[in-house]
């Protein structure tokens, strides 16, 4: 390798370091800034904090009158519980839409395209009112009830892409065996379609973590709030007072997803690149 | 395990009968499949199909949850676009939103993307680095991340200050309020970026050697090879995030404290959607701006998938 190619090569990388620090610049100066004594979030510009404290922390947890815990679990039940519908739901149409055959087959497959692309707002009030003729408001369940009956029909497209690549001989050989569909299904198909799965319960939980409008119109008293809902009354409860607070929260919060990123990138680009997940 | 077992006998005589004489109950292929399908199809009616009918019928309809719907006809519609300036004003904002936003965003993807193809060690890292803000983009810390960066004494004017800049107020200022929300959105072009890197992918090396044989150079070889292949690409991803910038909602929430402010420069058409059906509880009203709004994005759609047998190249085509 020459000297000029080489120094070409260098420089293409502290471009695209310098690009990326760029990008998460906001992200690790609020990282920094939740480390900050709040007066000297703006004061002090340097990402290293100068005065280091933890009261943002321990100050954020307790500043409603709930402490964080409470939100951090409620949003973990809901993404769990999301989790596990979706996977159960999502799985069961796609098995029957990649494998089955039966009449209407390609009707239903088209209607499930088309509700991948319908606004969710068509449906927000209709549903609104449904949900409080079942007395579900300020549960969960308005929530989570829904991934049991695969409304997320982006993850069956996904499952269906996956499951068209597994060979039928597999199916034709278990057959043989004595496997009926649910056999097939449950001892064949759903052990290779982990990499799908796991996409699946990835993107569905980041979706459930983030998601803000659900539990808006849903979730009425503190003690129910998801963390976005919480994060969002700190910020009107305390206003432009407590930035530091605020931050720290905001870290937290951002932690799990942060987490999931780390542990299975590979799932999350593969989804991405096949189905154009977000 | 037992599958294992069996299978290694498949052939061995005494099987055979007792399989094909099996007393075991095996149900026909299209019920399984009804069945395999009945949770879907149950969401698909309750869920979907019946909530779409009931705001139809509610957009033509006077309604708040604590009355009876009374039967309006076309009036909920007429006001919309006669005598309602806010909803005039969310419709502009929206528009502009994804006028601005998507070719942005898909621009800075696209780049990226080329970028970001092959040619250097330690790729990979990168992509995932460009690929974080997607994941994090519409969550509410984020949010309220952008109203610190963008505020008078924030980080981007700090920034601009080092240059001699001198920054304003972007987020409570009419005039740029909407743009702090279209650069949180070019933020997270991660997402295309990683399609689009799929994309270029499938297109073969032989087709740039010729090319560079032939003397084409980098930008030649750009517009004539790569920009063609990828335009199934280049309009699955337009289609993509245009559906998803119409419904674009926690940012302006979270940034205007809700009420789409300044002077309703960052009133999001679902933002204002939710304040009428949701706080003011006028929901025939906001039935039928959820009706307007989806046949808003069909017809973009549509005339997205209109205009795409000018630009977009299929490689089976002949």
């Amino acid at each position: 390798m020459t000297a000029t190619t080489r120094t070409r090569r260098l420089a293409k990388h502290a471009a695209l370091v310098a690009f990326g620090l760029l990008l998460l610049y906001p992200l690790i100066w609020m990282l920094s800034s939740s480390f900050k004594p709040t007066e000297l979030i703006f004061s002090d510009s340097s990402l290293w904090p100068r005065e280091f404290t933890l009261s943002n922390y321990t100050d954020g947890w307790n500043a409603l009158r709930i402490p964080f815990s409470t939100f951090f679990w409620n949003s973990f039940v809901v993404a769990i519980g999301s989790i596990v519908g979706n996977l159960v739901a999502c799985s069961l149409a796609a098995y029957a839409f990649a494998r089955l055959n039966f009449t209407l087959r390609r009707m239903w497959f088209a209607i499930m395209l088309a509700t991948i692309m319908l606004p969710q707002h068509v449906v927000l009030i209709p549903q609104y009112i449904l949900f409080s003729e079942l007395n579900w408001i300020d549960t969960f369940l308005p929530l989570v009830v829904p991934k049991f009956l695969a409304t997320d029909a982006f993850f069956i497209f996904l499952m269906v892409q996956f499951i068209r690549t597994l060979p039928r001989e597999l199916d034709d050989a278990a057959k043989i065996d004595g496997c009926g569909w649910w056999g097939i299904y449950w001892r064949v198909i759903m052990p290779l379609t982990m990499p799908a799965l796991a996409t699946t319960a990835i993107f569905t939980f980041i979706w459930t973590w983030n998601d803000f409008l659900s539990p808006l119109i849903y979730l009425s008293t503190p003690e129910n709030y998801t963390v976005p809902l919480a994060l969002r009354a700190f910020m009107d409860a305390e206003g432009e007072s407590s930035w530091g607070p605020l931050f720290a929260m905001s870290i937290l919060s951002l932690g799990p997803i942060f987490g999931f990123f780390l542990a299975a990138q590979k799932y999350l680009v593969r989804g991405v690149a096949t189905t154009g997940l977000k | 395990m037992s599958a294992v077992a069996t299978r290694g006998r498949v052939d061995s005589p005494p099987e055979r009968p007792r399989r094909t004489g099996g007393r075991r109950f095996r149900i026909s292929e299209n019920v399984a499949g009804y069945l395999f399908l009945s949770p879907w199809l149950v969401g698909l009616f309750v869920i979907v199909i019946g909530p779409m009918i009931a705001s139809l019928y509610l957009s033509f309809t006077e309604y708040n949850p604590l009355t009876t719907p009374t039967w309006i006809g076309l009036d909920n519609y007429v006001r919309l676009f006669s005598d309602d300036p806010r909803y005039i004003a969310s419709l502009k904002v929206t528009l502009v939103y994804v006028v601005v936003s998507v070719p942005l965003q898909l621009a800075f993807a696209l780049f990226l993307a080329m970028v970001l193809d092959k040619g250097l060690r330690g790729l990979s890292f990168y992509r995932s680095v460009y690929y974080l803000p997607s994941l994090l983009g519409s969550s509410v810390a984020i949010a309220i991340l952008w109203r610190r960066v963008f505020s008078g004494d924030g980080l981007v004017n700090s920034f601009l200050g080092v240059f001699g800049v001198e920054g304003r107020s972007w987020i409570s200022e009419p005039a740029t309020a909407v743009y702090t929300l279209v650069a949180l959105s070019v933020w997270t072009f991660g997402a295309p970026m990683v399609i689009f890197l799929a994309g270029l992918r499938q297109i073969p090396d032989m087709y740039y050697e010729a090319a560079a044989v032939d003397g084409a150079g980098r930008v030649r070889r750009f517009f004539a090879i790569t920009v063609p292949l990828l335009t199934p690409v280049i309009f699955f991803n337009l289609i993509l995030q245009m559906i998803g910038a119409f419904q674009a909602f926690t940012p302006a929430f979270v940034v205007s404290d809700g009420t789409g402010g300044p002077v309703d420069s960052t009133l999001f058409y679902t933002l204002y959607l939710y304040q009428e059906g949701f706080a003011s509880f006028r929901m025939g009203y906001a039935s039928a701006m959820a009706w307007v709004l989806f046949v808003v994005i069909a017809l973009f759609t549509a005339l997205n998938f209109a205009g795409s047998k000018y630009w977009v190249f299929y490689g089976d085509e002949r």
